[in-house]
């Protein structure tokens, strides 16, 4: 279990992470999410010991990241930003290093490398200087380095970023597989990943928490959250629509004929819809319900306005959204 | 294995790895030739033993050792490999012993390359091959006096260039302070206790004697402690960069 607390950062006058606090257990996945510059490597920074804290509290299984800093490095796999690695060594031996100062068995050696070789497919260039490698293969290197030992909690700092849709794919499913009894945490900018491997979200901007809680939940957050989008193969009256329970606004766009009518705070109104279509004979083509973009989320929640309170939960968060677009038609 | 020990294989191993030691040993061993037989006339003196040889050692090492230093912190901050290096169960001490050890074992490896010279004089005379061991011994002593002030600004800084210059700057000024240059400038207004002291915490002071295979444990004492101090800062600076 990962129990941050106030956690605090200063570079110099910049505070860089504000006051974050928030509880991991075994088995989250979490993505960790923020535009640029909002200290999230800073924060994984202090999570691994990299970094000191300026103040606040980071227990890793009640143990203090300050006062016991290599008991919690034992149990913990990290890759860095840009998987950086010894680029004068052969990946074996980058392994075999790995391996002793993780205090792997002489007699283990040998197989945990080939297990974690095997996971990342790194088999061809075994015998090759990290220096020569492709960037998706150094991000493998850096992997394989980091789940070498098999840890309790696996902290990624972007561990897809220059690979490959393959790879991508590889990597994702190889995160699946090791979190069932982990805690993994992953940094990354792609909104289709948290959505494919992780069952909490985080995200932070300019250092302070935006939003904590499941991917469902964040995609709730979207104004197209259960929203339905209908296809007029000619032009209708569709203001029949705004009358039905449930919803609370329609666009329609002459030009394309599709008619996206908006729910009132998420409720599913694809039923009632359908069946409205049917009795007042409306020219549909297609209807389909919308999934919610997680990239405007993401933008609507990492705006300055947004803020997050943790202790009133969900509910809290769509009043905070309707605030801010409030804000926004204002 | 220790972690010291693992570290240590490493880093030494890394050395090899580039060119960096074999270009290091060569340039090593043709400066120390130079300077014995053309500057410090060996066979001129017509002495059985190896006094020129090592009275260079200090301007040798000024130049030599801070180079072979300047890598060893920076390198890890420019490439980033300091982040993986620092979340691994190892502690800081672990990782600077380590790397020191590393370190001076290439320079213990140059200085056993210049047996030719001992075994030139020893089929040209018959030297006291007791002080050549203890001048030897001396020798590699204050080399890790000059890794471990060139460590320390290494670890100050994430720039090579500037690792090194910092280095030599610094190490000329430890050389330099038991001179007459320096001492000159401080004689008028300082007191003699300050002056001997400025001369006490000079490299060439406490080398004399060595290389001319004395050795007592007052210089000895001042080598490990100049090494003990300087990565004790090197230290500092590198947790203190865990803050910034």
């Amino acid at each position: 279990m990962i129990s941050v607390n106030k956690l605090n950062k200063f570079f110099d006058r910049h505070h860089a992470v504000k006051d974050l606090s928030f509880k991991i257990e075994r088995g989250d996945v979490v993505g960790f999410l923020g535009p640029n510059g909002a200290g999230k490597s800073t924060t994984m920074k202090m999570l691994t010991g990299f970094l000191s804290l300026s103040s606040g509290q980071v227990l890793v299984s009640n143990l203090d990241i300050e006062k016991s800093r290599l008991a919690v490095q034992r149990k913990m796999g990290y890759l860095p930003e840009g998987a950086p690695a010894y680029a004068d060594m052969t990946v074996y031996e980058f392994l075999y290093f790995i391996a002793k100062v993780r205090k792997i068995e002489r007699s283990n050696r040998q197989q945990s490398i080939d297990n974690v070789v095997a996971q990342v497919d790194l088999q061809e260039v075994l015998n090759k200087p990290i220096e020569t490698l492709s960037k998706g293969f150094k991000r493998r290197v850096g992997l394989a380095q980091a789940i070498l030992h098999d840890p309790e909690i696996l902290i990624l700092d972007e561990p897809t970023d220059g690979l490959d849709p393959n790879q991508k794919h590889q990597v994702r499913k190889l995160i699946q597989n090791l979190a069932k009894d982990k805690i993994v945490i992953i940094s990354t900018h792609i909104m289709e990943e948290v959505t494919a491997v992780c069952n909490r979200v985080i995200i932070i901007a300019n250092g302070e928490m935006k939003f904590d809680g499941t991917p469902e939940s964040l995609r709730q957050q979207s104004k197209w959250h259960n929203a339905v989008t209908l296809s007029l193969s000619y032009a209708a009256d569709v203001s029949g629509v705004l009358e039905l329970e449930g919803v609370a606004d329609l666009n329609y766009d002459k030009n394309t004929g599709r008619v996206t009518v908006f729910p009132e705070n998420g409720a599913n109104i694809l039923a009632k819809l359908s069946q409205f279509c049917q009795q007042t004979k409306l020219p549909v083509d297609a209807i389909y319900p919308e999934q919610g973009n997680l990239e405007d989320v993401f933008r609507l929640v990492t705006s300055a306005e947004y803020t997050f309170n943790a202790d009133l939960g969900s509910s809290a968060n769509s009043s905070a959204t309707n605030a801010s677009t409030e804000e926004e038609k204002a | 294995m220790s972690a010291t020990s693992i570290i240590f294989k490493r880093e030494f191993v890394s050395f090899f790895a580039t060119p960096v030691a074999y270009v290091f040993i060569a340039i090593f061993l043709i400066m120390s030739g130079i300077f014995t037989f053309m500057m410090g006339n060996f066979f001129e003196r017509g002495q059985a033993d190896l006094l020129p040889f090592f009275n260079f050692h200090p301007w040798l090492y000024l130049f030599l050792v801070p180079a072979i230093a300047m890598r060893t912190w920076s390198e890890e901050r420019k490439s980033g490999s300091i982040e993986f290096l620092m979340t691994l169960p190892l502690s800081t001490a672990q990782i600077m012993a380590g790397k020191f050890l590393a370190a001076w074992a290439v320079l213990a490896l140059c200085l056993l390359l210049t047996f030719p010279l001992w075994i030139t004089v020893s089929y040209l005379g018959q030297p006291d091959h007791g002080i050549i061991l203890a001048a030897y011994l001396g020798s590699w002593l204050m080399s890790g006096a000059f890794l471990a002030v060139g460590m320390c600004m290494s670890a100050l800084t994430k720039n090579q260039v500037i690792a090194f210059i910092l280095a030599i700057v610094m190490c000329f000024l430890l050389v330099l302070s038991g001179t007459n240059i320096v001492l000159d400038a401080f004689q008028t207004w300082v007191s003699i206790g300050v002056l001997d002291t400025i001369a006490s915490l000079s490299f060439l002071t406490h080398y004399d004697a060595m290389a001319k295979g004395i050795i007592s444990a007052n210089d000895v004492v001042y080598y490990v402690l100049s090494i003990l101090v300087w990565l004790s800062a090197g230290y500092l600076a590198i947790e203190s960069k865990k803050a910034s």
